[in-house]
Order: C-alpha cells, then sequence, then structure tokens
C-alpha cells in the first residue's frame, strides 16, 4: 500500500509538470486528487489495515496528497505566469505614437498681458473700472482738462459720432466716471484697461484700435514719489527685477506735472535695435493728476492730490514677444494665436 | 522745430557741450530732442572753388569743360553738367577723393574723352533738400557770393559743420519755437547767462506815421498792431550767413527783405510780415474781420474765398494779407521794392486756427499765432527787422513805430509753498535750492517765510498755477533725485468683481474646450454692422470715418469672426474654433450713447476631434456648439435656466438654428451659418454663437452650498417612446419632470431613432429615469406607482407610446 502510494505521489508529480496549460493540469487534479481518483481509493481500502497501521499510513496519504497538491500549485503560478505574460506580449503597444488630441485653446496675447497687469496691480491694492468705449466729449476731453478748442486736442486724433459723442481714444473718461461716482472722498486706487480708438491709418505700428490700461490713485498725501515707487514695482514685476525706469518730462493736460516713463532695455543699457541704441524703451505716460481734473470730478484739490499713468497692451506685447507688426493682433490667424496658448 | 547749435550758440554758451550732450540734456529737461543731424560728418573733401574758364565739351553738348582753382598752384580740369556754370563763378567743389552724402565717392573720371578731377556740387548734392534751396540755384550749382577764397573749406563756409538738433515739442512749449526760447530753456538747464541781440536802429528824421495809418476794426482778434517803415531798401540775396542758417532751420531763403522777417521769426518766435508799402497805394492799413466770400489772392497765387471767421490786413479798401497766415500777391515783395511796410502783430490764436484750417495753409506763422506768441517780443521783434534792413538791405527806417491798440499783459504771479512742493514730489527741497531753480530760468522770485511767490515772465504762457510750478522745479531738479516710494494711508484690498471674474471663468472654460480667443475689431462696414445681429437697430455710424470698411459701429461679433474663421480657411487651416468677448453697440437714438452689451460670440467649422491614426473624426456640428453653450452656462452654475427654441434668423440655416433663452428670455443665438452665406466666404460646414455675456454674468449664482449626498440607493427605468417627428424632445422631458415629481432626480436622452424600422413620420425617443429618496430606501412599488403616472401623463400630453 505504501509502495502504491509512493507510486502515485511519483506519477502525479510528473504528470502536473508535464500538463501543457491549466486545462491539463486542472486534469491532474481530478485524477488524483478528485472523489474518484486512486488517492481517494486507497483510503477507502484503509479498513483492512490494524489499529496501528492505520494512523501511520493516514499519514502517509496526506504526505502524498500535499506533495501532488504542491506540485500542481508550483505548476499553477507558472502556467498562469506564462499565461499573463504572452498576453502583455500580445496587448504591447507603440508608446511613440501620438496621444489622442486634447484640443488646446488660449488667450489672445493682449488678454495675457490685460490679466498679467491685472493681478498685478491687484496685488497692490487696486480693483479694476471699466466704462464705455463711446463716451460723451464731456468725459473723454472737457472733464480731463481739455476743453473744445484745445490745441491739445490733435494730439489725439478722434472719431467722432456726433459732435457730443465719440469712440473713446483712451481710458481715462473711466477715471472721471468713478471719481465722481466717489463724490469727493478718497481714496480712490483704481486700473482702467480697455479697447480705445484713434483717427489713424492702420499699418505696422498704428492701428485704430488698440487697447490701454490706465491707473489712478487719488488720495490726502499722493507725491511723485509715489508714481516713480509704483511704477518701478510695475516694471520690476512685469519685465524682471533687474529692470530700471526713468521719467523724463513731458505733456498732457489731464496730469501736471507730467512724465514718459523708460523702462531700461533687456539689452542692460548696451543699446539694441529694440531700443534703437539708447538702452531705454519708452513704455508709460503718467503725472499727477492735473488740480482742473480733481476740482471737476468733485475732489477738494488742496487736499487731495493723484497719480495716473497709461500704457499700451500692444506695445507691451510686442516687445514682451517680439511682435514686430501691430496688425497681427487683429487678423487673428491661429498660427498666431496658438503660440500664446501655452504657460509662461 | 530745428535748432541750429551755431545759431544757438549766439544767445548761450555752449561751447563746452557736444551737440549730443546738449541734446541729452534738454531731452531729460523736458523737450524732447528726436534726432542731431551733423550734415558735415558724412561728406569730406569739399573745398570752394574758383572757375576760371569754361568752355564747351567738344563731344558733348550738355556738358562744360571747365578749369577750376581750388586754392593749388595748378587749376584742376573738371567737367560739369550744370546749365548754370561759369567763369567767374565761386563754386563748391568735391575734389577727387571726396565723399558726398549716401557715401558717395567721388573719383578721377573721363567723361566723352575728357579728364575730370572733381565735382562741381549743387546744393542738395550736399544734402540740402531741394525744396529748401535758393530759387535760383535750386536747378543747378550753387554759387558763392564774392567773399570766400578758392581751396578754403565749402563745407564751413555753408554752415554745413553745424549740428541741427529736431526738437518735438508738446503743445505746452510753444515758448522753445524760437532760437532765444531754446536759449531760455538751455540756459537754465546749463545755469548760464542769456545773451540777446542788442537794439538800437538808427532812425532818420522822416516820421513812420507820416507815411502810414493803422487801425484795427477788430481788437478782439488782434489787440496790437506795430509796423515800422524802410525806405530806399536794395533787394538782393541775403549774406550766406543768413541764407545757410535758414536752410539749417528749414527755411527757404527768399531775398533779404523775406529772409530778414524769417529770421527774426525764427530768433524770436514773433511772426513778422514785409508789405512793400508803395504797393498798399493808399498808405492806410485797416485790420479788419473779413466779409462773407469776399476774394482774395494769396502769394502763392491761389484765389481764397474768405468768411467772416476769419481777420483780413487790408489797405482800407482790399485785402492785402490774410491775418497771420500768408501775406497777398498785391503787395508782397518784389525785386523792384524800394520802401517796405513791417508788420508785427499779436493775432489771436483762435483767428489765425480757423483761418488756417480753412485753407489748410500751415505755416511757420500761423504755426505760432495758433499756440500763442509772447507779447512783448512785438516791439522788439520790429525793431530787429527794421534795423536788419538797415545793415543788410541799405534801408533807411524812419522815425518811430506806428502802433495801433495796446496789449502788454502784466507778466504772472504763481506762489506756492515749499511744504505743498515737497508733498507733492516727495522731496525735502531747501528754499535756496528752489530759488536757485527759477532764478536759472529767469523768473523773478520773491519768498516769505515758507512761500515763494514766482513772476513769470509772458514767454512762458504754459505757466498758471502752483502744479506748473512743481514741474518746472521737478524738472529741472532731475528726476532721477525724486526717491522711489509707495503710497501711504489705508490699504484697500484689490480684487476683480463677480462680474470680472465670472468673465475671466468663461474665457478659460472656452479655451480649455478648444477655443482660441479672437480680437476683432469694433468699426465695421454698414453692410456687416448689423449681420447676424439678434437685436438690429440702425446701426450708429461716425461722422469722418477713415474708409468704408471702418465707418459703423458692430451689433454683433459674429461677422468678423465668420471673417478670421474664412481667413485661416484660406491659409489651410480647416478646423477652427475661435471665440472672442466684446461689447456690441445698440442704437438708442441721435446723440444718445449707444447701449454697449458685452457678448460672448464663436465660431467652430472643421473637425472638432480629429485622431489621425486611429481614424477617429468627428466633424462639429450643431450639438458641438450647443454643448459648448451649456458648459458655459454650466460652469456659471444657471443650467436650470436655460432653454432653446428653434429659430431661423437672417443669416442661419433655418432648420438648424435655435434662439437661446435664459428665463425665457432671448439672450442669443446659435446654428448653423447659412450655406449659401458660407460658400459666399469661402467657408465649409460652420456653427456660430453669441450670447448677452452681461446677463449671463449678472445673474451669476451667490448661493453655493452643499446639498448631502444620497444615502439610499436609486432606481433607474427606461422608457423608448414612439412619437411624431415634430415632437420636441425637451416637451416630453418636459412632461416627464413633471409627472414624475420630486422622486425622479434626473432624466436624460439616450436614444433618438428615425428609421426604416418605425412608421412613416413617427421617431422613437428613448429616456433614461432615476429616481430616488433622500429620506429612505425607495421601494419597487413606490417606483412603479409614480413611473406609471409619467407614462400615462406622455400619452395624454403627447400621445407617446410605449415602444413595442
Ligand atoms: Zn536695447
Amino acid at each position: 500500500m505504501e509502495e502504491q502510494l509512493r507510486g502515485l505521489q511519483e506519477e502525479a508529480v510528473m504528470k502536473a509538470a508535464a500538463a501543457q496549460d491549466l486545462k491539463e493540469l486542472n486534469d491532474v487534479r481530478i485524477a488524483y486528487l478528485g472523489k474518484k481518483g486512486p488517492v481517494t481509493e486507497v483510503l477507502k481500502g484503509m479498513g483492512k489495515l490494524t489499529a496501528e497501521e492505520r494512523p501511520k499510513m493516514g499519514a502517509l496519504v496526506n504526505v502524498v496528497r500535499e506533495a501532488i497538491t504542491k506540485a500542481i500549485e508550483t505548476k499553477q503560478v507558472s502556467l498562469e505566469s506564462e499565461a499573463i505574460q504572452k498576453q502583455l506580449a500580445e496587448e504591447s503597444i507603440d508608446v511613440t505614437l501620438p496621444g489622442r488630441p486634447v484640443k488646446l485653446g488660449g488667450h489672445h496675447p493682449l488678454t495675457r498681458v490685460t490679466e498679467e497687469i491685472e493681478d498685478l496691480f491687484i496685488g497692490m491694492g487696486y480693483t479694476v473700472a471699466e466704462g464705455p468705449e463711446v463716451e460723451q466729449d464731456y468725459y473723454n476731453f472737457e472733464a480731463l482738462n481739455l476743453p473744445k478748442g484745445h490745441p491739445a486736442r490733435d494730439m489725439q486724433d478722434t472719431f467722432y459720432i456726433t459732435p457730443e459723442l465719440l469712440m473713446r481714444t483712451h481710458t481715462s473718461p473711466v477715471q472721471v466716471r468713478t471719481m465722481l461716482k466717489h463724490a469727493g472722498k478718497g481714496p480712490v486706487k483704481i486700473i482702467c484697461p480697455g479697447k480705445v480708438y484713434r483717427r489713424d491709418s492702420d499699418d505696422a505700428t498704428h492701428s485704430h484700435q488698440f487697447n490701454q490700461i490706465e491707473g489712478l490713485v487719488v488720495g490726502e498725501n499722493i507725491r511723485m514719489s509715489d508714481l516713480k515707487g509704483t511704477l518701478d514695482a510695475f516694471a520690476k514685476k512685469m519685465f524682471g527685477t533687474d529692470r530700471e525706469i526713468r521719467l523724463r518730462p513731458s505733456f498732457f493736460p489731464f496730469t501736471e506735472p507730467s512724465v514718459e516713463v523708460d523702462v531700461s532695455c533687456m539689452c542692460g543699457g548696451k543699446g539694441c535695435s529694440i531700443c534703437k541704441g539708447t538702452g531705454w524703451i519708452e513704455v508709460l505716460g503718467a503725472g499727477m493728476v492735473h488740480p482742473n481734473v480733481l476740482e471737476m470730478a468733485g475732489f477738494d484739490s488742496t487736499v487731495y492730490s493723484g497719480f495716473a499713468f497709461g500704457m499700451g497692451q500692444e506695445r507691451i506685447a510686442m516687445l514682451k514677444y517680439g511682435i514686430d507688426d501691430i496688425r497681427h493682433f487683429y487678423t487673428n490667424d491661429l498660427r498666431f494665436l496658438q503660440q500664446f496658448s501655452v504657460h509662461e | 522745430m530745428f535748432v541750429s547749435y551755431k545759431w544757438l550758440s549766439q544767445y548761450v554758451d555752449i561751447a563746452d557741450q557736444t551737440p549730443e550732450e546738449l541734446a541729452e540734456k534738454i531731452t531729460r529737461a523736458g523737450i524732447e530732442v528726436e534726432g542731431v543731424e551733423m550734415p558735415a560728418a558724412e561728406m569730406k573733401g569739399i573745398v570752394v572753388g574758383y572757375v576760371k574758364t569754361r568752355e564747351q565739351h567738344p563731344n558733348a553738348d550738355k556738358l562744360s569743360k571747365c578749369l577750376v582753382d581750388v586754392g593749388e598752384e595748378e587749376p584742376v580740369q573738371i567737367i560739369c553738367g550744370a546749365k548754370n556754370v561759369d567763369a567767374g563763378q565761386y563754386v563748391a567743389v568735391a575734389r577727387t577723393g571726396a565723399v558726398l552724402p549716401g557715401n558717395f565717392k567721388i573719383k578721377r573720371a573721363k567723361l566723352r574723352g575728357e579728364e575730370s578731377n572733381g565735382m562741381i556740387c549743387s546744393l542738395s548734392e550736399l544734402g540740402i533738400e531741394s525744396r529748401l534751396n535758393p530759387k535760383e540755384y535750386a536747378e543747378g550749382i550753387f554759387n558763392f557770393p564774392n567773399d570766400v577764397t578758392p581751396g578754403e573749406d565749402a563745407l564751413a563756409a555753408l554752415n554745413r559743420d553745424d549740428a541741427i538738433l529736431e526738437l518735438s515739442l508738446t503743445p505746452n512749449r510753444s515758448d522753445a519755437l524760437s532760437m532765444i526760447g531754446v536759449a531760455y530753456e538751455v540756459a537754465a538747464i546749463l545755469g548760464r547767462d542769456v545773451k540777446l541781440p542788442e537794439l538800437n536802429p538808427v532812425e532818420a528824421d522822416e516820421q513812420a506815421s507820416d507815411a502810414i495809418q493803422i487801425r484795427i476794426d477788430a481788437p478782439e482778434d488782434n489787440p496790437v498792431y506795430v509796423a515800422r517803415v524802410v525806405k530806399g531798401v536794395k533787394i538782393g540775396p541775403s549774406p550766406l550767413w543768413m541764407q545757410t542758417l535758414l536752410m539749417n532751420a528749414g527755411v527757404r531763403p527768399h531775398n533779404n527783405v523775406v529772409d530778414i522777417t524769417n529770421y527774426v521769426l525764427m530768433e524770436y518766435g514773433q511772426p513778422l510780415h514785409a508789405f512793400d508799402l508803395d504797393r498798399l497805394q493808399t498808405g492806410e492799413i485797416v485790420v479788419r474781420r473779413a466779409e462773407e466770400g469776399e476774394k482774395f489772392v494769396t502769394l502763392d497765387n491761389a484765389e481764397r474765398t474768405l468768411s467772416a471767421e476769419q481777420l483780413v490786413i487790408t489797405n482800407g479798401q482790399e485785402p492785402i494779407a490774410l491775418a497771420g497766415v500768408m501775406g497777398g500777391a498785391n503787395s508782397e515783395v518784389t525785386e523792384q521794392t524800394v520802401n517796405v511796410l513791417i508788420e508785427s502783430a499779436y493775432f489771436n490764436s483762435q483767428i489765425v486756427r480757423a483761418a488756417s484750417k480753412a485753407h489748410g495753409l500751415r505755416s511757420e506763422a500761423s504755426a505760432r499765432f495758433e499756440k500763442g506768441v509772447d507779447p512783448a517780443r512785438v516791439q522788439a521783434s520790429c525793431d530787429r527787422a527794421a534795423e536788419l534792413m538797415t545793415e543788410l538791405a541799405g534801408g533807411t527806417v524812419l522815425s518811430g513805430s506806428v502802433i495801433a491798440g495796446e496789449y502788454a499783459p502784466e507778466p504772472k504771479k504763481v506762489s506756492i509753498t515749499l511744504d505743498r512742493l515737497n508733498t507733492r514730489l516727495g522731496t525735502e527741497l531747501q528754499m535756496g535750492g528752489v530759488e536757485d531753480i527759477f532764478s536759472r530760468l529767469k523768473f523773478t522770485t520773491e519768498t516769505n517765510g515758507d512761500e515763494i511767490t514766482v513772476t513769470v515772465p509772458t514767454r512762458r504762457g504754459d505757466i498758471t498755477i502752483p502744479e506748473d510750478l512743481t514741474e518746472e522745479v521737478a524738472r529741472l531738479y532731475g528726476y532721477d533725485h525724486i526717491p522711489l516710494t509707495l503710497p501711504e494711508g489705508e490699504s484697500l484690498p484689490g480684487g476683480l468683481s463677480p462680474y470680472q471674474l465670472g468673465r475671466r471663468v468663461v474665457r478659460r472654460y472656452l479655451e480649455g474646450a478648444g477655443f482660441n480667443q479672437a480680437v476683432t475689431y469694433s468699426l465695421t462696414s454698414e453692410k456687416r454692422a448689423a449681420q447676424f445681429s439678434f437685436e438690429k437697430r440702425k446701426p450708429v455710424a461716425l461722422a469722418m470715418p477713415m474708409s468704408e470698411e471702418r465707418a459703423y459701429l458692430r451689433e454683433s461679433l459674429l461677422p468678423h469672426l465668420v471673417e478670421a474663421a474664412a481667413y485661416n480657411s484660406a491659409r489651410q487651416m480647416g478646423s477652427v474654433a475661435l471665440y472672442e468677448t466684446g461689447s456690441v453697440y445698440l442704437n438708442e437714438g441721435e446723440n444718445v450713447q449707444p447701449k454697449e452689451e458685452e457678448r460672448l460670440a464663436g465660431i467652430i467649422t472643421g473637425m472638432w476631434q480629429e485622431h489621425l491614426w486611429q481614424g477617429e473624426k468627428k466633424a462639429a456640428d450643431f450639438f458641438t456648439v450647443k454643448g459648448v453653450i451649456e458648459g458655459v452656462v454650466a460652469r456659471l452654475g444657471l443650467m436650470d435656466r436655460l432653454s432653446f427654441q428653434k429659430a431661423a434668423p437672417e443669416g442661419f440655416h433655418p432648420g438648424r438654428t435655435a434662439s437661446v433663452l435664459f428665463d425665457e428670455q432671448p439672450i442669443g443665438v446659435i446654428g448653423q451659418l447659412h450655406p449659401s452665406f458660407a460658400k459666399e466666404v469661402d467657408l465649409k460646414e460652420a456653427y456660430l454663437f453669441e450670447l448677452k455675456l452681461d446677463v449671463l454674468l449678472n445673474a451669476a449664482r451667490k448661493d453655493l452650498a452643499y446639498v448631502p449626498i444620497p444615502r439610499f440607493p436609486f432606481i433607474s427605468r427606461d422608457i423608448a417612446l414612439v412619437v411624431d417627428r415634430t415632437v420636441e424632445s425637451a416637451s416630453l422631458e418636459g412632461i416627464i419632470k413633471e409627472a414624475g415629481g420630486s422622486l425622479l432626480t434626473n432624466v436624460h436622452v439616450f436614444d433618438v431613432y428615425e428609421g426604416d424600422r418605425m412608421e412613416a413620420g413617427k421617431k422613437s425617443v428613448a429616456f433614461a429615469l432615476t429616481y430616488v429618496n433622500l429620506d429612505k430606501t425607495l421601494t419597487d412599488e413606490e417606483v412603479t406607482a409614480v413611473h406609471e403616472k409619467v407614462l400615462a401623463a406622455l400619452k395624454e400630453k403627447a400621445d407617446a407610446d410605449l415602444r413595442a
């Protein structure tokens, strides 16, 4: 009997090892360990054994069962592993093929610049004020110290609709409207982005429609040095911490004193084609709010003072991204627009 | 304004400043110098030559063979093509090896067999624009007067070794429209004195007032008129130094008398006019408004029709000059002129501007009157011109000036305290420093404690208020010396308004969905202004457009978006998805600001999804656009207030277009671009949308609050309904929702079938319904009861049967 069992074990282990697939292996399991299998048969014959032999034989049966089970399990692991290896090999793909595209849209570069500037000033405590693009002559000119017939009106060639209505030539009327809302009480701290219009022929550097962001701060003790500090902070954040600003006296009817603000060129002052060899790039117009403008907007100019500045997004985008023709902004060529879909 | 360095140095010591240094200092102090031109820098080897002989070139009709003394032992032979070359002339000679502007090198040459050792030059060959050349030399070579020596530097003799600073003046700085004005500015910058011309005209016994009477009938327009009479002048060319300085200042020389008036104009900034006294005939000058329709021939020989808004100088009978703008042909100085009347007047800027605008005549004179001249220089300029006419034209100045009117405004006094000055600038200036700045400007000051009172000369009409003084101090103190500070006082929280934030959210959503943002023009053509507009009005028109293409304000963003899509599609970019946010302008009546609405619009054409190597393609269609709009509205949390209704507005496909409703009110349109229109602009199937973004953003929710996640399972029931083809799914959905009540939490279409297996005129629409009770587990019986109600309602209201 013992011999018989040993023989079965040897046979089963051999067959299990020889199984080609899981089905064959399962057949081996059923054949040797099943209810009708030879090992069970051997157990049935135990009744003929003596009481002494029985436990010995019982133990042997268990050893044989375990050995066969172990052989089958080992084989099973190996067969399963083979199967999965085979499946994985079949499922293998070319990972270098292009992915399924998720369309990528993006901001227009002018919006990009506008939002960047907005966020920068929001961080300094400004709110964003907006207003109509078709304006009354009063808000666009008269309230800004530019009465009818003032020679400086020629500085801004205007699209009139009627003698009293026009396409705003700057976003300054938003400043006027905001100051009037404040009814003579400061502080006011706003930036005004938006489209503006001038009677210009479109070419590489001129556009009859363009964008501006103006800023206005009115308070009880606003100084020229505050304007300088604010614009210095702006230039460093917008163009880089190594940039400097330079103020040159200028003239705007709505500010006194008035200045043009240059930002040092990225060439580091050596001179290049962008700065035309000067080391400086003209970026902003600015000044202290003219007392007439404050008074017309309901502020007591002996108590309040303020500064204002303005810049053009097109110019800044052109400088920042090296765009050579202002008309690109309004052509909406996808080959142009798509370049601004990436985060920077 | 062109400023000659040499001329300027007559009034202020600038010997230690190179032209570039000077230009930089002037710019940094407030007047932008746009450029510094140094004509001699691009030329060399040009000397004075004396033409000893001239003979016809043996082989060429149009050439002359000249022997020219260039200051060397032997004269040189030069072949010259100018018609006016002749023996006995002093000329400018570019020697062999010389360089002319444009890097034009002169080489020894043989011209038709004759040797030529240089070139005799015209003024334009020496870099002086031909419009500035004296008329007699404009077409040929230039002749020096006889006071030059062969061999001397011709460029120096012609003042070509000058430096010319081009000033770009802002409207407030008309004081710098003269050499003396610029001298005051430079003197202030450098801290130096100004040397003014000394005026002592030698007068004859004869009284000017015996020769001329003056009357002003329009004192508002012309408060003062000063005249001097110079008799016995000899008309001829003015001296070379004057001609060349005038050319350097951008003025063309004519003759000595006219050149003198122009020279004084450039020197003092006071426009002068010289009349031929004898041609006046009446011995009288009357200044009056022109009569409506009065005719007058100006000295450019153009007949002008005048209006009562213009001022004329008359001889008591007819106009002899359009005041401040241009003289008349009838009184012009000619070669025969012997007696001259010099006019120096103060004309009101408005009246000159009106005339100059009406006739399209802008002159050096009108430009100055328009900006306002210094009344204090009216007399001095007249004296200066009279004196120069004695000196340079051999005339005799009659005794005294004839003056009509009076205009001697007191210099303004403006005060400011040191404290105010420092608090406005953020500086810590001392009174002494401030006084010093004003003394450099040649302003007199009076200090009283903390307050300084400045007497501003009339030449600086731009300074009227304390802030103007602040600016003078700041620019001369130097902006570089002002510190960097930030505003003090209460700090405000910055930020975007909910509306502005919402706009950014919408933009980002669309960009995430694959749209690129476009920015198009607000101005458009009449045809496009109201195209695709779903709220048509009479478009707002510009009064004076630059072109028909940009003459009206848009009522819709779509026309230019369609144009942009067509532009891209014509450049092999067939799949386009663009959106724009921007204003449209709706007419609200004459002289009323149009209603500006912020819109969101977009266009899609071509493939919406495309995966080439897997062969996956999905063309954009109506439901692509609809899905995008629903996405935008869902992002704003407003889906429950949105609906669509079939519509057929102009320009859209009548079967594939819907009106977009928000709270049952139309707020936009979505649909396919009408195929015939698409064909017109060479676009394939394209889908458009435009929404009132302002309505959506103003409605944006402020009530976001957490709703508990259902704890009990939901039960789904699918139904397939057979209905008439014309029944819209939204109406079925409405019936289901109403009948389903509070247990029905979701319903959506999952299949639509119209085809062979359906009865004609019918379609099948399948819905998935989800029931849930938030408070307890639903039983099958409860659901069945509600579901039966739903089916009954569908049968009753839409004749919908369950599909077998
Ligand atoms: Zn540079």
